[in-house]
C-alpha cells in the first residue's frame, strides 16, 4: 500500500468514526425521558398556561416529534452550515458555537502546550531513571493530581489567588459590565490565568506519566544496554537513543490530550463561569437544548479525531518501520 | 605489561526475584566462575541457552542490571577492573558483541551506529570500510536495524566493534538463528580478530561451532563451572574429565547422538554439592558436599572422580 | 547482602489501607440520617473544635457531611466499576474469540468512545437516562471498560496461541465457551489490577458529573453536591466548605491509587523482581 492510499484510509476511517458520532449522540438526546418544558419553564408556569400556549412550547422545544424526522430536520441544518437553532440561546448553534469557541480555544491552548511542555519534561526526568529521587518526586506529584478532582483544584486556586490574596479575578472571560469592545487584551489574560492553570495542573499528570514509562522502558531496552557497553555516557545516551525513540509516542500523546483537556475545560469553566464550550455543554444539557449539545458534542469530537488521525498520520509517515513496513505488504 | 588480557576468578552472579507473590528469592546464575583469556586467544564459554550467561559478559563490561549483583575478582592485563576502569575501557578496549538485532536502536541507521556518534570523512571512510569487509555494500548505512536479516545483524554488530580495534572482545550469543554455514562465517570473523591479537571470549550455548573455532572451552552446567580444557580434547572422550562433558560428547552427531536422560536443574531447584549429581551414574553420597576445582593436564575440573583416575 | 522483602511491607500497608476504607465507608453509610440533619442555630460556622470542618448555610455539620459523602462515592465507585470491569471482560473476549468482523466492532466502538472527550460523554449518557443516580452509575459504567478491555483481548489472543485452548477447541468446545472456561483463571489477575486501577477514575467522574448538576440529585449526600453548594459561598470567603470535603475525597482516591499501583506490582509477572 502507498503511503497517499494509506492516509486516505486514515481520514476515512476518521469520517466514518464521526457519522457514528453523531448518530450515536442523537439517540443518547432521543432516548432522554427528560421533558424541556417542566426544565426550562417550570411545573408551575406550566400549569398557569392555556392549552394553545402548551402545544406552541411543544412544537419549540421539539416534543412529540419521531427522532427520525428530528434527526433528518437536524442533518438539513447541518449540511445548511448552521446545524439548527439553539433553543435557549434563540441563536443558530454554529454562532453560539463560534463565540463560545473563541473564548475557549485560548485557554485550552495554553493549557494544552503548558500541560505538554512541562509534562514532557517531568516524564523525561522521572523516567530517566526509574526509582531514583526525581522519579520519586514526579511521579508522587502525578499521582496527588490524578487522585484530585480537576474542578477542586480550581476551586482552590479560585480561593486562594482570587479571593485571599486577590491577585486576579474571581471569574467570567472579562470584567463585569463592560462591552466586549472596551475589554483589553490584559483583561482578557488576568481572567484566562487560573482556569489555564487549573486546567494545565491537571493535564500534566496523565503526560508525565505516559512519557516516563516510554522513557524507562526505553532506557531499560537492550539497545540502551548496548550503548552504554559501547561506552556512550548516560547523557548522551538519553540524548541520542532516550529522546529519538520517546518523541513519536510523545506526539501522539499531545495529540491524544485533546480530548482530555475538553473535558477538563468543562469542569473548570464551571467553575469560574467562564463563557466557553465547556460551559455552554454543561448548560445545554441542563437545559435540554438538543440542537445546542448535539453541535458541540459533533465539533468536539471532529476535532479530538482529527487530532488523533493527524497524530496516525504523522507517525506512519515518519516512523522507518511503519513506512518501509506498509511499502513492503 | 603482565598476567592475562582477562582473568576471572571465583565469579558469582545473582538475580534477586519474586517468587509466588511474597517469597524473595536470590537465584544463583553463574557460581564460582573462573576463566582467563590470552592475546590471541579465542575461549568459549558454554551453557545451555536461557541459562543467563550473557551476565557474565555483562558483568565485565560493568552493566548488570540493578537487580543481580555479582561476587569475585576480573583483572584486566593483571590489574582489578574496576567500576572506572570499566567506564573508562569499554566500547574501547574492550568491546561486547551482543547477540540480537535488539541490541540496535530501532529508530537510527545502521551506519550511525556502527560509527557511535563520530563525525568526519574519515570515520565515514572506515565504517565503509570495515562494512565491506564483511561484505556489507555502503547501502547498508542507510538501513534500519528492522530491514537487516539474521546474518547481516551479527556482521553489523561485529563491524561496530571492529570499529573501535579493541583488545578484548566479548561475543554473547553471536551465532543463533544463523544457518550453519553463516554461523562459521560469523565465527571466523572472531578468529580473525585473535590473528590481529586481540583476545576473544565467547559465550554460547553451541559446543560443537565453539570447538571449531575456539582454542579452549569453559563447560557450565546450571551455572557451575564443570570443567575447563582446550578444544582438542573433545576428540577422545578419555580426555574429558567431567561426566557432564562426557555426556555432552556422547551427545554429538558424529559420536552417536546418545543424549542423557533428564534435564538441567532450573537454579531456583539447585541440588546441594555437584549439580550434576542427580543425572550423573557415578554419583557418590560425597558428591553432595562442596566439591572443589581440580587442576588437570589440559585445565581443570570440579569432579571428586578425578583424582582416583589420574 | 541484606535485601529487605518491600513486598511484604507493602502488603501490610495495602492490608491497612483496605481497612481504613472500608471503615471511611460503613462510618459514613452508618451516619447518612446525622449528617442531613439541619440546625439553623448553628449555620455557617467556621471549623472548630465540636465541628472541624465547620457548618454550612443550613447548619449542617460538614464533617458528617463529608462522611457520607466519600462513602456514596466510594460505594457508587465500586458498583460502576466492577459492572464495567465485566462488560471490560467479555467485550475482551468477543473482541478475541468472535472473529474479525466483531474485533472491528468492538474496536469501532472503543474509538468511538474515546473520541468524545470523557466528560461530554457522560453528560449526554446521564441525560440520555434522565439523569440523577441511574445517569451517573450507567453512565460511568458504560464508558470506563475500554482500556481493561483491550488488555483483556491482547491477553486472550496470546493465551489461544497456547496449546490446552487449541486441545479443547478441536474437542469440540464452543468457541466462547472453551475461552470463558479455560481463559478466566489466567485473565483474573489482569482483571483484579483493572478494577482496582478503575476506581480512582470512576469516583473522580462520579464527583464531576455529580458537580455539573447531571448526577445525585441534591438532596444525596455526594460530595459533587457538597462543593457545588459551596461554589454559591466561595466568594463570601466560607473556604470549608469546599476545601475539606475536596481535600478528604482526594485522599481516599489516592488511597485506592496505592491499592491499585500495589495489586498490580504483586499480580503483574512482569514485575517479578521489583
Amino acid at each position: 500500500m502507498d503511503s497517499a492510499k494509506w492516509v486516505g484510509m486514515q481520514i476515512l476511517r476518521m469520517a466514518v468514526l464521526l457519522a457514528a458520532v453523531t448518530v450515536t449522540v442523537f439517540a443518547l438526546l432521543s432516548l432522554s425521558p427528560v421533558d424541556p418544558l417542566t426544565t426550562n419553564v417550570g411545573q408551575t408556569a406550566l400549569g398557569s398556561m392555556s392549552a394553545e400556549q402548551v402545544k406552541k412550547l411543544q412544537e419549540y422545544w421539539g416534543v412529540g416529534v419521531p427522532p427520525t424526522v428530528r434527526f433528518l430536520g437536524w442533518a438539513k441544518d447541518l449540511l445548511r452550515g448552521d446545524l439548527g437553532i439553539s433553543l435557549l440561546y434563540r441563536r443558530p448553534v454554529i454562532e453560539v458555537i463560534g463565540e463560545r469557541f473563541f473564548n475557549s480555544v485560548w485557554l485550552m491552548a495554553a493549557a494544552w502546550i503548558l500541560s505538554g511542555l512541562i509534562g514532557f519534561f517531568l516524564g523525561v526526568l522521572a523516567g530517566r531513571k526509574r526509582g531514583g529521587t526525581a522519579d520519586k518526586l514526579v511521579t508522587g506529584y502525578c499521582l496527588i493530581t490524578a487522585s484530585t478532582p480537576a474542578f477542586w483544584i480550581a476551586m482552590v486556586l479560585l480561593m486562594v489567588f482570587a479571593v485571599w490574596l486577590k491577585w486576579l479575578p474571581i471569574g467570567l472571560a472579562v470584567p463585569i459590565g463592560m462591552s466586549s469592545a472596551d475589554v483589553s487584551l490584559s483583561d482578557r489574560i488576568a481572567h484566562m490565568i487560573l482556569p489555564a492553570l487549573a486546567l494545565s495542573m491537571t493535564g500534566i499528570s496523565n503526560i508525565a506519566l505516559h512519557t516516563r514509562e516510554k522513557l524507562a522502558a526505553v532506557m531499560e531496552s537492550d539497545y540502551v544496554l548496548f550503548a552504554r557497553a559501547r561506552g556512550e555516557t548516560e547523557r548522551s545516551v538519553l540524548i541520542r537513543h532516550g529522546l529519538r525513540n520517546i518523541a513519536l509516542p510523545a506526539l501522539t500523546l499531545q495529540f491524544a490530550s485533546v480530548s482530555e483537556i475538553f473535558g477538563g475545560s468543562v469542569l473548570v469553566e464551571q467553575v469560574f463561569s467562564y463563557p466557553g464550550l465547556g460551559q455552554a455543554a454543561v448548560t445545554a444539557g441542563l437545559g435540554s437544548d438538543v440542537p445546542l449539545l448535539m453541535g458541540i458534542t459533533v465539533i468536539t469530537a471532529a476535532v479530538v479525531f482529527g487530532g488523533n488521525t493527524a497524530a496516525n498520520i504523522l507517525y506512519g509517515l515518519i516512523d522507518p518501520r511503519m513506512r518501509k513496513g506498509r511499502k513492503k505488504r | 605489561m603482565n598476567g592475562h588480557l582477562l582473568e576471572v576468578k571465583g565469579l558469582s552472579i545473582s538475580f534477586i526475584q519474586y517468587d509466588r507473590g511474597l517469597h524473595q528469592v536470590s537465584l544463583p546464575v553463574i557460581r564460582d566462575l573462573g576463566v582467563t583469556v590470552d592475546r590471541g586467544e579465542m575461549v568459549a564459554v558454554i551453557g545451555s541457552s536461557g541459562s543467563g550467561k550473557s551476565l557474565l559478559a555483562h558483568a565485565v563490561m560493568g552493566i548488570l542490571p540493578y537487580n543481580a549483583s555479582a561476587e569475585g575478582e576480573i583483572l584486566y592485563k593483571g590489574e582489578p577492573l574496576t567500576e572506572e576502569r570499566q567506564k573508562a575501557l569499554r566500547g574501547k578496549e574492550i568491546v561486547l558483541v551482543p547477540q540480537s538485532v535488539s541490541y540496535l536502536d530501532p529508530l537510527m541507521k545502521v551506519g550511525e551506529q556502527v560509527k557511535n556518534g563520530r563525525k568526519g570523512p574519515s570515520w565515514r571512510e572506515k565504517c565503509r570500510r570495515i562494512l565491506g569487509s564483511y561484505g556489507l555494500g555502503p547501502e547498508t548505512e542507510a538501513l534500519y536495524p528492522f530491514q537487516l536479516s539474521g546474518g547481516m545483524t551479527r556482521r553489523v554488530l561485529i563491524s561496530a566493534a571492529v570499529m573501535e580495534e579493541p583488545e578484548l572482545v566479548i561475543a554473547d550469543e553471536p551465532t543463533p538463528g544463523l544457518h550453519l554455514d553463516a554461523a562459521k562465517r560469523v565465527l571466523g570473523h572472531f578468529r580473525e580478530m585473535t590473528e590481529k591479537g586481540a583476545g576473544v571470549l565467547l559465550i554460547t550455548h553451541d559446543l560443537e561451532l565453539a570447538l571449531q573455532t575456539a582454542d579452549r572451552v569453559v563447560v557450565l552446567y546450571a551455572g557451575t563451572a564443570v570443567e575447563e580444557t582446550d578444544s582438542r580434547a573433545f576428540d577422545r572422550e578419555d580426555t574429558l574429565y567431567h561426566p557432564y562433558t562426557r555426556a555432552l560428547y556422547r551427545a554429538m552427531p558424529e559420536h552417536g547422538f546418545r543424549s542423557e536422560p533428564g534435564s538441567q536443574p532450573y537454579v531456583k531447584e539447585l541440588p546441594a554439592g555437584c549439580p550434576y549429581r542427580p543425572r550423573c551414574t557415578m554419583a557418590l553420597p560425597e558428591c553432595s558436599c562442596e566439591v572443589p576445582l581440580r587442576k588437570t593436564d589440559r585445565g581443570f575440573v570440579r569432579c571428586i572422580h578425578r583424582e582416583a583416575e589420574v | 547482602m541484606k535485601i529487605t522483602n518491600r513486598r511484604r511491607k507493602m502488603v501490610l500497608w495495602m492490608v491497612l489501607t483496605v481497612l481504613l476504607l472500608i471503615g471511611v465507608t460503613v462510618a459514613g453509610w452508618l451516619v447518612g440520617e446525622k449528617a442531613a440533619v439541619t440546625d439553623f442555630s448553628r449555620k455557617n460556622l467556621a471549623p472548630c473544635l465540636a465541628y472541624p470542618f465547620g457548618t454550612d448555610f443550613m447548619g449542617r455539620d460538614m464533617f458528617l457531611r463529608t462522611l457520607a459523602g466519600i462513602s456514596s462515592s466510594i460505594r457508587l465507585g465500586l458498583i460502576t466499576a466492577a459492572v464495567s470491569a465485566v462488560i471490560a471482560f467479555f467485550m475482551g473476549m468477543a473482541s478475541a474469540v468472535l472473529g474479525r468482523t466483531a474485533d472491528a466492532l468492538i474496536s469501532g466502538l472503543i474509538d468511538l468512545i474515546m473520541g468524545i472527550p470523557h466528560i461530554l460523554l457522560l453528560i449526554l449518557i446521564s441525560y440520555a437516562c434522565g439523569k440523577g443516580f441511574w445517569g451517573v452509575t450507567v453512565g460511568i459504567s458504560l464508558t470506563h471498560w475500554t482500556s481493561l478491555a483491550r488488555l483483556i483481548r491482547g491477553e486472550v489472543l496470546q493465551l489461544k496461541e497456547s496449546n490446552y485452548i487449541k486441545i479443547a477447541s478441536r474437542l469440540g468446545h464452543g468457541k466462547l465457551k472453551a475461552a470463558a472456561v479455560h481463559m478466566t483463571p489466567h485473565l483474573l489477575p489482569q482483571l483484579i489490577t483493572g478494577l482496582v486501577l478503575m476506581f480512582p477514575h470512576a469516583i473522580l467522574h462520579e464527583a464531576s458529573i455529580t458537580f455539573l448538576g447531571f448526577g445525585l440529585p441534591p438532596e444525596e449526600p455526594a460530595v459533587g453536591i457538597i462543593l457545588s453548594e459551596s461554589m454559591k459561598y466561595l466568594v463570601m470567603g466560607k473556604w470549608w466548605l469546599a476545601l475539606f470535603p475536596g481535600l478528604f475525597l482526594a485522599a481516599a482516591v489516592l488511597l485506592f491509587h496505592f491499592l491499585g499501583q500495589g495489586i498490580a506490582l504483586l499480580l503483574d509477572p512482569e514485575n517479578a523482581h521489583r
